[in-house]
């Protein structure tokens, strides 16, 4: 792949020659390579996903997490590879890093602030 | 009078003005669905009697695989433009909508069958057990209960249900969506025709049986109103689907637009479809977290 | 010192040659400027149109069961029975006071704050020839505008407004028969969409259209306000949005979302299906709310910033603490939004967290006001009218942000939870606070806008006026709230009060001074109305009459925005813009000026 020295840098600007070589035919073939086989690991995905819903497991909070374990992995391949997010660089990490935290913590803080009550205000553990 | 960075990234954030809009906008959709999510998490905890086994796993299933094939050919319409394909670009593309349109055609059919999906419950015990009994035969409060019990998961429960609070599932005679007791009653019917649900674990729907008005407590179709079950449902599903729709429309203006574009400005072009293209992965990103949420959990 | 000044510059012709005619320069334009400015006028007509149903309340409130005098017959004739008699019935009240709240925070201090100063100025600080997304631009402002009309036609349908409170709580909300809670979401639902695509464009027009040699630490300080409200809108908003969208679905699909099991309205059981939660509305809702204040504060201080250090000649104390604190608040307002649900029955451990994390958000907040404060030291302090608004917000800012510690506090919240002393604490951060920052604003940038200086003479009589209104409005509610008396009483506390017969015997009965203290408000409250009519006039007729500015740069400002045409053209700047310094150079020593524009190359040196 040949490497293009023609565009200039700024100074402390990282010299990021992945990205010239984006329009590159060989390099588009590699990648539609890469987005069929992506395609493959979802539909697997999908089908596991199904799969395990006919595999009884005891443990309701083991169920919930692996699926969304496999949905998660399902998410990352679709963001990273699809959406070019592993080529993306700080600033767009760094808008999702924000909005993934505070979601976590809508989530989470709402349950736990409709979960945690008072002393003296449970009726046979449950609210009153 | 240009503004800078439409078509060309800028160099220090190597980013396109559109691609850092599309990202953005993202970010405030998944706090949109986040906030769905939360609620969904909200009204199944705190809840008492949450069903399974109410949406078609099957007919779920082949909608993700139709979504994720969607995905792949909107990305292969980006990669085919950036490799001067015109015509691969505008058959991924069409592709890519046809898929689109078959999966919002899946979820109609599904609304469908949920609109004219009923439950009943009856006023007082004796009545409920009297209905049972006419319903599924000698032991019918049995197989009703056994229905009920499946539904909800109350294998381990030691809470118990009188005749009167449990629903006998079926159909109305001629299918019509939304029917409510206030409706029927105020139409002046007396009774209605109802074939109600196969037993457990068989596919032999009963015969219908006749069901006097003035003996329902309630009557509800598989409608918001029904239980938070299908409101959240209803409202997570309805907004994914008003994406898929949107994103399809966008996708289409970028298909009949082509010609004109590709003549005009192709590097343009190419970035204008990665953006459609990012909102359309996203859109297949929420339906990824929402069908095993939905359908499977 | 001041030395020559800059010659006026003729603004460039535009390279367009063919003429856009009226409807697209100024009905459905794209030029940020021009947007700018619609969402200004619009915004004060909602600011002086909120105003009103709040004189409205407070007459109710001072006597109630009394007809208003000339204002009651055209209520009545405009609203008919609810305005019966030209009195302003409770549920009448209701709905001027829930939407009161709705359009001072939706429709005018948002809309003013942050679209209209954000949209005309931000382009211009960063150097910048529109925004990043001009159709979205007007598309945001046409949205805006269409959210306003459904919320305005809201009042004249059968039942009216919305009723319950500007916060919308379920299941009253829900259960209100009438359709003026429909139009309030619905209304919603294009607000904040407006402000999500806003939102888009703040943030991709600062990353991405800087001007050369324009870093971060570089930037006014009002950009990075604006860059920081953006983000906080775009994260914020969204769980709003999706619960509105199960409060409409709960009131036209008939669902549950927000209404729980056992739910008995009047006496009978409502028909619902159950299984929902109140709660889950109010934490939805707070979400945004409580950093919904922080977009309203946060502009209002990057306005006040801009107008303190062009008015004492020296660079902002500071610059580094109040980026990095402006950051911490826009970060740490999305955890503690449940101190307005101290009441909801949460237990300890939440309690606790959401209190420290309270506690915590106060720290940057007080850094930010004392580097305004500790930039006056040593300054050349020019009193005009900007001025004075800019150094009277800070300590009236000072007495809202103190009052909001015992809120901020659990226990002593339980006491103060919805009194009057929550809406003194509020109104003194919002009204004599941020209010007076955008009337600060407003008299700022009115000579870049129009060419010409607002009267100095009506300003200051506005500004005098406006001080001490505000503070004999809202200085007694303090004390009401401490008292004990309730918000959102329609009569304005007359039942609970000793006068009363029916409270004969009740220790805590509200006392004739309170009430007294009622009638005194209302009158401070018609006192502010009259002071606001100087600024009125002052507006329109500066536009003809004022006092031309002597040239493109009247207040000798060091920011690009000064750096323009007056008014700057469509694409802003006559040549290209490169940036060598920081944004507050002013009396540098050794330099012949007493400021030194962002983006002047750097003078030869002297001799």
């Amino acid at each position: 792949m040949s490497h293009d020295h023609s565009h200039s840098h700024g100074p402390g600007e990282a010299c990021d020659h992945g990205h010239d070589d984006h329009n590159s035919p060989e390099y588009i073939h590699k990648t539609i390579r890469k987005y069929l086989k992506v395609g493959g690991i979802l539909f697997a995905g999908t089908i596991l996903t199904v799969a395990m819903y006919y595999v009884h497991i005891p443990s309701v909070a083991a169920t919930i997490a692996i699926a969304l374990l496999i949905a998660t992995v399902k998410a990352a391949f679709v963001a990273g590879v699809f959406m070019h997010l592993s080529d993306e660089r700080k600033m767009i990490y760094s808008i999702l890093l924000c909005t993934v935290c505070f979601l976590i913590s809508l989530m989470g803080l709402t349950l736990w602030a409709m979960n945690d009550f008072p002393f003296f205000t449970l009726v046979d553990g449950k609210p009153f | 009078m240009e503004i800078p960075y439409t078509v060309k990234p800028r160099p220090d954030t190597g980013l396109y003005n559109a691609k850092l809009g599309i990202w953005l906008f993202l970010a405030s959709e998944v706090m949109l669905f986040g906030g769905l999510f939360s609620a969904y998490i909200l009204l199944r905890v705190s809840s008492d009697l949450w069903p399974h086994g109410m949406v078609s796993i099957p007919v779920g299933t082949f909608n993700t695989f139709v979504l994720i094939a969607s995905s792949v050919t909107v990305v292969m319409s980006w990669a085919s433009l950036k490799l001067g394909k015109l015509s691969a670009f505008k058959g991924y593309m069409a592709a890519t909508i046809v898929c689109a349109l078959g999966f919002l055609g899946v979820k109609s059919f599904e609304y469908y069958a949920k609109f004219t999906h009923y439950d009943v419950w009856f006023k007082d015990e004796a009545t409920a057990k009297k209905y049972f009994t006419a319903a599924y035969g000698e032991k019918g409060e049995e197989a009703t209960r056994k229905l009920f019990v499946e539904r909800f998961h109350l294998h381990n429960t030691k809470a118990t249900y009188d005749a009167n609070q449990i629903q006998l599932t079926g159909h109305l005679f001629g299918n019509p969506m939304f029917a409510t007791l206030k409706k029927l009653t105020s139409a002046k019917q007396e009774t209605i025709q109802f074939t109600p649900d196969a037993p457990f674990g068989t596919h032999d729907h009963p015969k219908a049986i006749e069901v006097k008005l003035s003996d329902v407590q309630r009557l509800s179709a598989y409608v918001p109103a029904h239980s938070t079950y299908f409101a959240i449902y209803f409202t997570i599903t309805a907004l994914h689907g008003l994406h898929v729709l949107g994103g399809a429309i966008v996708l289409a203006y970028f298909l009949f637009t082509a010609d004109h574009w590709w003549k005009k400005s192709p590097e343009q072009m190419a970035n204008r479809v990665e953006v459609g293209g990012l909102f359309w992965h996203f859109v297949d990103l929420v339906w990824i977290f929402l069908f095993p949420i939905i359908y499977l959990l | 010192m001041q030395a020559t000044k800059t010659t006026h510059t003729e603004p460039a012709h535009s390279h367009e040659h063919h003429d856009p005619g009226f409807l697209r320069s100024y009905v459905f334009s794209t030029d940020h400027k021009v947007i700018g400015i619609q969402y200004g006028f619009t915004a004060l007509a909602f600011l002086f149109f909120g105003f009103l149903l709040m004189i409205c309340m407070r007459w109710q409130m001072a006597k109630p069961g009394e007809a208003m005098p000339i204002v009651g017959k055209l209520l009545e004739s405009l609203l008919g029975e609810v305005a019966k008699g030209g009195i302003i019935s409770p549920d009448l009240y209701n709905a001027f006071g829930a939407m009161h709240g709705t359009i001072m925070v939706f429709l005018a201090i948002v809309p003013l704050a942050f679209a209209a100063f954000g949209n005309y100025v931000v382009p211009l600080q960063i150097g910048a020839v529109d925004m990043a997304f001009p159709r979205l631009n007007m598309v945001s402002y046409q949205c805006f505008a269409v959210g306003g009309v459904i919320m305005f036609v809201s009042f004249f349908i059968p039942g009216g407004a919305a009723q319950a409170g500007w916060t919308s709580y379920s299941p009253l909300a829900t259960v209100i028969p009438t359709q003026g809670q429909t139009f309030w979401i619905l209304g919603m639902v294009f607000l904040i969409t407006s402000s999500l695509l806003g939102a888009v464009n703040f943030i991709a027009t600062v990353i991405q259209l800087r001007a050369p040699g324009m870093t971060w630490m570089r930037l006014p300080f009002f950009t990075w306000v604006q860059f920081v409200t953006a983000f906080i809108l775009l994260l914020a908003f969204p769980p709003l949005e999706a619960a509105s969208v199960l409060q409409l679905m709960d009131k036209v699909f008939g669902s549950s979302f927000f209404l729980p099991t056992g739910l008995v309205i009047s006496g009978k059981p409502y028909d619902i299906s159950g299984g929902g939660s109140p709660l889950l509305w109010q934490h939805l809702f707070w979400f945004l709310g409580h950093p919904e204040v922080y977009v309203l504060i946060l502009p209002a201080m990057g306005v006040v910033a801009e107008v303190i250090a062009c008015n004492t000649r020296k660079p902002l104390w500071g610059y580094k603490s109040l980026v990095y604190s402006v950051l911490a608040v826009g970060f740490i307002s999305f955890i503690v939004w449940a101190h307005h649900m101290y009441l909801t029955g949460m237990g300890t451990k939440i309690s606790t967290f959401f209190q420290t994390t309270t506690m915590i958000i106060s720290i940057p907040s007080v850094i930010i006001l004392t580097c305004l404060f500790m930039s006056l030291w040593g300054g050349s302090i020019r009193f005009n009218t900007p001025m004075l608004f800019a150094l009277a917000f800070l300590p009236m800012f000072g007495i809202g942000g103190l009052t909001g510690l015992p809120l901020g506090f659990n226990f002593s919240d339980l006491h103060l939870h919805d009194s009057y002393y929550v809406i003194a604490h509020f109104h003194y951060v919002v009204a004599p606070g941020t209010i007076f920052a955008l009337f600060a604003g407003v008299y700022f940038w009115y000579p870049k806008m129009t060419g010409r200086y607002m009267s100095e003479t009506l300003g200051k009589i506005h500004f005098w006026g406006s001080l001490i209104a505000m503070n004999l409005v809202f200085m007694p509610m303090f004390f009401q709230g401490l008292y004990g008396m309730s918000r959102r009483m329609s009569d304005g506390g007359a039942t609970y009060a000793l006068a009363n017969p029916a409270n004969e015997g009740v220790v805590t009965a509200l006392t004739q001074t309170v009430m007294k203290l009622n009638v005194f408000v209302t009158h401070a409250a018609f006192l502010l109305l009259i002071a606001q009519i100087p600024f009125i006039i002052n507006v329109f007729m500066s536009m003809f009459n004022g006092k031309k500015v002597e040239n493109d740069n009247p207040w000798d400002a060091t920011t690009l925005d000064w750096q323009t045409p007056t008014p700057p053209p469509h694409g802003n700047f006559t040549k290209e813009i490169i940036v060598y310094r920081g944004p507050y150079e002013y009396s540098v020593p050794g330099h012949p000026t007493d400021f030194t524009p962002q983006n002047m190359p750097d003078p030869k040196p002297a001799k």
